[in-house]
């Protein structure tokens, strides 16, 4: 694992990062012009891959051609983009320019490999830092993406807050199946109902999704599970379901459609909790998980508890990529428990929630 | 060799290259602004930002390209031309060859702009990464992700390819025009020899290859990418391949980040993330301290044609002129 001795890096120099995804229409520009008029006194560079076809009012915009490069390990799932690292690269030499910088990937972007240049090369790593990976998804059309493109569902399974937007142009029954959908997929995003794109900038903007000292902070998963979470099959999923994946009660019907709103039912969540863990055996097994089934994991958050250990240890990653560092001692008021969840592709719940048991003293 | 006195000026912002451009220090800056420093600083406004510079093959003018998505041509009397244009993208990649051929990449498109000034566009099926024209400049080497394409610049004969799975970021001949070189995201060089197309790998690199210089006579490529300067021998016919490479300069954790071999002698200038400059003699490692430290790593180094004077650039803008004697 890397940098688990060091200290959380607090990355106050670092140029943050915000990547906009979702498909075409889902109203990415909209949602950039207003980052960027806004009277909020920062000054912005955006990077583009779909330059001209669309008006972005701003000085500094670069348009690149998306570039996936694996990386010369074998692995499908060790990519970065080239194009990302070339331009962040010329623009970090002139840095007075801008605050902060945002990326408006292509409709049909991947966000992995754009999420994970962040955290593969070094250069990029050392100017600047993502901060999360908002998410638009047009609430009219989101459906029938779903059905046929499997890239509107890893967009959503990797945000860190989605933005369902054109909302006013649905109803409230569409409104909650659409929460229930996007909570399949993604429990752990946090969810915004917009129209045109309209939104408060605190809410997509400075979340430090990726900042290790703010792991799980915002997770709508664990807020609203601070208790058990007792779950009924006759429930009706609204807005405010933010459980795991319903694949275990679709029986009875609730969510029995999912599977055939969903192009790629396959996508889910595990969230596992646990008390205090060996450091000894959870070391290990998160670096064989993630070795193993790092293809398949999409992102992954956690808090550990380690025996004996006064401070919490946080880990994320992303596919193969994982990092972890101890990150501030544990509170009085704090249980010392130890919470991880993983977002991904077949993922095999019970191998993960037996092993992860095995890390429990 | 004495105690070296240096000359300084401030660039204000990232030193893109510094250099001499017939025997008059040059210096291009990251904004867009080449500085010509003779009794006095003249400062010339060439592009809106400067993304790659490199001097012509004949060190009489210097090729820049920018985010105005310009190729210009400057003197050292500040006179500047525009080879090329594009809309709106950014001009990242340049190379310079014999007869005053200049290629440059742009994403997956480019062009060679010959001296006659006929441009011929060029489009690959992945980024340019890098650009280099083969010492003859018959063919123009373009570095992209799963190889390095070999193109005939004065014909239309179908591009080789050689193949090498993985990101490359930037590629050079050999001076003999024997080897290929491409550097690659994966903290590696990666070499053909190409009379037999064989493979060489020169890997063990801590931090990715940034900066890299031939010694005098193409005994040695020396490059950044460690805390030392890194040579591999090219003397036999063999090249580097199952050989180990010397380690030079090696200052602690400090990483190198330029290096700039000699034009006449066997020693080279090594640049530091900490702002130092070293020159080492490549026989026997031994260590002259050309400048102590700075504000910003080293991001330009280049020798005047004698080899007395030495001019160096900073990420930050600190910059300027060592002289040896
Ligand atoms: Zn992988
Ligand atoms: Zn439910």
């Amino acid at each position: 694992m890397n940098d688990t001795t060091s200290h959380v890096s607090q990355s106050v120099d670092k140029i943050p990062v915000t990547v906009l995804t979702g498909y075409l229409g889902a109203g990415k520009t909209t949602l950039l012009n207003r980052i960027l008029t806004q009277d909020h006194g920062r000054k912005y560079a955006v990077i583009v891959n779909e330059f001209g076809e669309i008006g972005i009012d701003n000085d500094l915009i670069v348009d690149s051609d998306e570039e996936i490069y694996e990386m010369n390990n074998g692995c499908v799932c060790c990519t970065v983009r080239g194009d990302l690292i070339r331009v962040l690269q010329g623009l970090m030499k002139r840095k007075g320019r801008f605050d902060a910088i945002v990326i408006e990937t292509t409709g049909l972007a991947d966000p992995a490999p754009v999420a994970q240049t962040f955290f593969m090369d070094e250069d990029v790593q050392a100017k600047t830092r993502l901060d999360a990976v908002v998410t638009l998804v047009d609430a009219k059309h989101v459906v029938a993406r779903l059905k046929d493109s499997p890239e509107a569902e890893d967009q959503i399974a990797f945000a860190d807050v989605i933005l369902l937007n054109k909302i006013d142009l649905v109803d409230d029954d569409e409104k909650s199946a659409l929460h229930s959908v996007l909570n399949h997929i993604n429990p752990h995003a946090i969810i915004h109902e917009t129209s045109k794109a309209e939104i408060s900038l605190e809410k997509i903007l400075g979340r430090g999704a990726f900042d290790l000292g703010r792991i799980l902070e915002d997770d709508p998963y664990f807020l609203t599970n601070v208790h058990d979470h007792h779950h009924h099959h006759d429930h009706q999923c609204g807005p405010d379901c933010s459980h795991e994946s319903h694949a275990h009660h679709d029986q009875t019907g609730t969510h029995g459609n999912l599977n055939t709103i969903i192009h790629d039912p396959t996508i889910g969540t595990v969230s596992l909790r646990a008390g205090e863990l060996d450091p000894n055996r959870f070391l290990p097994w998160i670096e064989k998980i993630t070795q193993i089934d790092g293809p398949n994991i999409l992102r992954l958050k956690g808090i550990v508890a380690f025996k004996d250990d006064p401070d919490r240890f946080v880990v994320q990653g992303i596919h193969m990529i994982l990092e972890g560092d101890h990150q501030r001692a544990w509170r009085t008021d704090e249980e010392r428990s130890s919470r991880l969840v993983f977002i991904g592709r077949d993922l095999d719940r019970e191998k993960l929630e037996r092993t992860f048991a095995a890390c429990a003293i | 060799m004495t105690m070296p006195t240096i000359a300084n000026l401030d660039t204000g912002t990232f030193t893109e290259w510094a250099g001499f451009l017939d025997g008059i220090p040059v210096f291009a800056d990251a904004q867009g602004f080449i500085r010509v420093i003779e009794k006095n600083e003249r400062r010339f406004d060439i592009h809106n930002g400067i993304l790659c510079a490199k001097p012509a093959f004949d060190g009489k003018s210097l090729l820049s390209g920018g985010e105005d998505g310009k190729i210009c041509r400057t003197s050292a009397d500040g006179s500047s031309e525009i080879l090329y244009q594009t809309a709106t993208r950014w001009m990242d990649k340049i190379a310079t060859g014999p007869d005053g051929a200049v290629a440059c990449g742009s994403g997956r498109k480019g062009a060679i702009i010959l001296s006659s000034g006929e441009v011929r566009e060029i489009e690959v099926e992945r980024s340019i990464e890098g650009l280099a024209f083969a010492p003859k400049g018959m063919r123009l080497a373009i570095a992209r992700y799963d190889g390095v394409e070999l193109l005939w610049v004065n014909t239309k004969n179908p591009n080789q390819f050689l193949e090498w799975k993985g990101a490359h970021t930037g590629v050079m001949f050999s001076p003999d025009g024997k080897y290929v070189v491409s550097l690659m995201q994966e903290n590696a060089l990666h070499g053909w020899r190409l009379g037999d197309n064989k493979h060489m790998r020169m890997s063990g690199y801590p931090a990715k290859v940034a900066s890299t210089s031939w010694s005098y006579k193409g005994r040695w490529l020396a490059t950044s990418g460690a805390p030392a300067a890194i040579l591999w021998p090219f003397a036999g016919k063999d090249g580097p391949m199952g050989k180990t490479p010397k380690e030079l300069g090696g200052m602690g954790k400090t990483m190198v980040t330029r290096v700039c071999c000699h034009p006449s002698a066997d020693m080279l200038a090594i640049g530091y993330e900490n702002g130092m400059i070293m020159a080492v003699r490549i026989d026997d490692g031994k260590i002259v301290s050309l400048r102590r430290d700075g504000q910003g790593a080293i991001s330009t180094l280049n020798w005047d044609r004698s080899g007395a004077r030495l001019a160096f650039g900073s990420e930050d803008g600190e910059a300027g002129i060592i002289e040896i004697s």
